[in-house]
């Protein structure tokens, strides 16, 4: 079992009627009106040593992503986090996991390559390539990529990746998107053939494919957590038994919100707010901006129609009880934790990578601290060695990584 | 109303297989749908009263052939794809009349080959852009609210026409699908600003006669862009239509149809 602390690096401190006086938590909240830049500076740097925090306390990774124009988890570029973060870690076995930088956005995706192989080598081969095709709000309303051309522009920008880093001689990329007469990349990642893949999805079933196809590790990214997950883990694992593909639970990722005290009613009273700022504030977005015409390709936007998923639940009407009955979030002593994690999340979605979001909505740094002290100490000894008895090799994992961890040892 | 003829004209190596709709005598008269696709409707009919009337539809809105916009991948490939269809239709000259994005279409492939346009007709188009008066994105306008957007009566009959919630199950996800497809089948051209180059190509129609039709309570586009055609065009009149929003044909489509049909006409 590999156990990630996944930070989104929120605005901490909205306004309590934010979600009533602005439209969107996304794109459009007025950066004069809700942000000072030198409280922001503070988060960022909050941010950086929780992740560093988690890092020495146990972590296997540490986990950053790429968002744009929003309050709910704004780094632009994850890139300037994980490098900060390669290089602190550098006397450690945690791996970098970049969640990472966007394909669509980037121009000329061989960016991406470039900046995962400086990180590669300044880490010392600990990344982990994160090749996210970036959600609507980001690409098709901040970055002003059509949505019609969004995936087969992420598909292309992917392919050129993966060529970057493994083609021994400089080649041309005469693609239909992005054109370059000579590629010819500068520096290459430390592991060979390239850094282990892993791509992010939200459920869609055109992602379980394009992952499956190319034999890289599927994460899903919910925020509903493993009850209203199974369904749709099922589909992927019906994915990879339909390629012939072993159920090596490694080829699974999935990310769970977390959140630990010494009891059950401390967790109450130490969390509920922040994880009610998370439902109701952060993910404040109008709901056909998920899926702006043409970004879904006709079959499945037919098929959508035809069969609308259950309703999806407004969690603005949801309070922590329900969050936590529901499994949005696992929260409580470690106990508690501990069994909901093993039985909704790791042996019900079969997911050898886990990534638990440490820092929560409003959740302050003192706060996140305990948080993850207490999931290092008390919770990951327990889950570690999961599928090490069944014998499963984590291919999407640093090489050199692969052993687990022994020195779990909570926040100095 | 009778029927008009559905007549396919395969374009662009057979890839692109234009159906247009084609009614009437007289003159040729081809019109540019906008983003909501298009269905033979009063105005249409009226028109077909006084000319032959072509109303093709835009790549990928067709029943049954939504991957057809897959290839036209550029706004210089569609206006070339319009082209070929003209030609092979034998639309040898023809005025046009183009609505919101299809007004758009209309003046570049009027652009591409001015001496086969007659006269241009454009009702409230897009094409231009203006920091002080932002063209408002149809696609992130809530579906429920874009009536209210569209219309500016969204409880009339145009409104509940246009965007009709059906009760049988399959025609209503069909509906449903195809109504978001066709404003993907235009947003693929136009995203995120609506300003792909006009500005640099409409001096070639500059002299040709335009009638600039807008509907007095257009919210979509607002009504200080009739300036920015005018600046381009120096024989354009504009005529403002009482009651209607961004779709004065569906909304008030008798007296559209005979200002459009007196224009084209005169």
């Amino acid at each position: 079992m590999k156990i990630c602390a996944f930070h989104l690096m929120p605005h901490r401190e909205l306004p309590a009627d934010f979600e009533q006086r602005y439209p969107s938590v996304w794109v459009t909240p007025p950066w004069s009106e809700l942000a000072d830049a030198r409280r922001v500076g503070q988060y960022y740097n909050w941010t950086l040593d929780e992740l560093l925090a988690a890092a020495r306390a146990g972590f296997d990774g540490v986990c950053t992503n790429e968002h744009h124009q929003n309050a709910y988890g704004f780094m632009p570029s994850p890139n300037l986090m994980g490098s900060v973060l390669a290089k602190q870690t550098n006397d450690l076995d945690v791996a970098i996991v970049q969640m990472g930088m966007t394909l669509p956005t980037t121009t000329p995706p061989i960016r991406v390559a470039e900046e995962y192989g400086m990180l590669d080598c300044i880490s010392g081969g600990r990344l982990v390539a994160g090749l996210p095709l970036g959600s609507p709000m980001d690409v098709n309303l901040a970055y002003g990529i059509t949505p019609m051309e969004h995936r087969e522009r992420y598909r292309e920008a992917f392919e050129l990746v993966l060529k970057a880093w493994q083609a021994p001689d400089i080649f041309a990329w005469n693609g239909k998107y992005f054109q370059l007469a000579q590629v010819n990349l500068w520096p290459r990642p430390i592991q060979t053939p390239h850094p282990p893949v892993w791509v992010p999805g939200s459920g869609s079933i055109s992602t379980f494919d394009f992952a499956v196809e190319r034999n890289v590790c599927y994460c899903f990214l919910s925020y509903a957590g493993g009850k209203a997950a199974r369904t749709m883990m099922q589909g992927y694992w019906d994915v990879v038994a339909k390629h012939g593909l072993d159920a090596n639970p490694y080829r699974a990722g999935f990310l769970q919100l977390v959140a630990v005290s010494e009891t059950d009613a401390k967790a109450e009273a130490e969390y509920a707010r922040h994880v009610e700022y998370f439902y109701h504030k952060c993910l404040h977005v109008p709901p056909h901006w998920l899926s702006p015409a043409g970004n879904q390709d006709y079959r499945s936007l037919l098929a959508a129609n035809r069969n609308p998923v259950r309703r999806q639940e407004n969690t603005k009407e949801l309070r922590y009880r329900d969050f936590l009955e529901k499994g949005y979030v696992i929260a409580g002593s470690p106990a508690t934790v501990r069994d909901r994690l093993m039985d909704e999340v790791v042996k019900a979605l079969h997911v050898g990578n886990l990534m638990l979001l440490v820092q929560i909505g409003s959740m302050p740094h003192e706060l996140t601290l305990k948080n993850i002290d207490l999931l290092a100490r008390e919770v990951l000894p327990a889950l570690r060695d999961v599928w090490e008895d069944e014998g499963w090799e984590n291919h999407w994992w640093p090489e050199r990584l692969r052993k687990p961890r022994r020195d779990p040892v909570g926040v100095a | 109303m009778t029927s008009p003829e559905a007549r396919t004209v395969a374009v662009w190596r057979k890839l692109v297989p234009f159906r247009v709709h084609v009614k009437g005598q007289g003159p040729a008269v081809v019109f540019f749908h906008g983003p909501w696709g298009v269905t033979w409707d009063a105005f249409l009919d009226a028109l077909a009263r006084r000319f032959t009337v072509y109303a093709p539809e835009h790549p990928g809105t067709t029943p049954g052939e939504p991957e057809t916009i897959q290839h036209v991948q550029s706004l210089w490939d569609l206006v070339l794809c319009y082209d070929e269809l003209l030609d092979q239709l034998g639309v040898s000259t023809a005025s046009f009349v183009g609505h919101s994005f299809g007004a758009m279409v209309a003046c570049e492939v009027a652009a591409l080959r001015p001496s086969r346009v007659g006269k241009l007709a454009l009702l409230d188009p897009i094409g231009f852009w203006r920091d002080d008066a932002p063209v408002v994105n149809w696609t992130l306008v809530a579906p429920a609210e874009l009536p209210k957007w569209v219309f500016h009566d969204p409880d009339g009959a145009a409104a509940k026409k246009l965007f009709a919630i059906l009760e049988d199950r399959e025609e209503a996800a069909l509906a449903r699908t195809r109504l978001s497809w066709a404003m993907g089948c235009a947003d693929k051209f136009v995203w995120p600003i609506p300003d792909k180059g006009l500005k640099r190509r409409i001096h070639r129609i500059e002299a040709t006669p335009t009638l600039l039709m807008w509907g007095e309570h257009d919210r979509l586009v607002p009504l200080v862009y009739e300036q920015e055609f005018r600046r381009h065009l120096t024989r354009a009149r504009v005529e403002i239509v009482k009651r209607a929003g961004h779709a004065p044909h569906l909304e008030q489509a008798a007296e559209a149809a005979t200002v459009v049909a007196q224009f084209l006409a005169g």
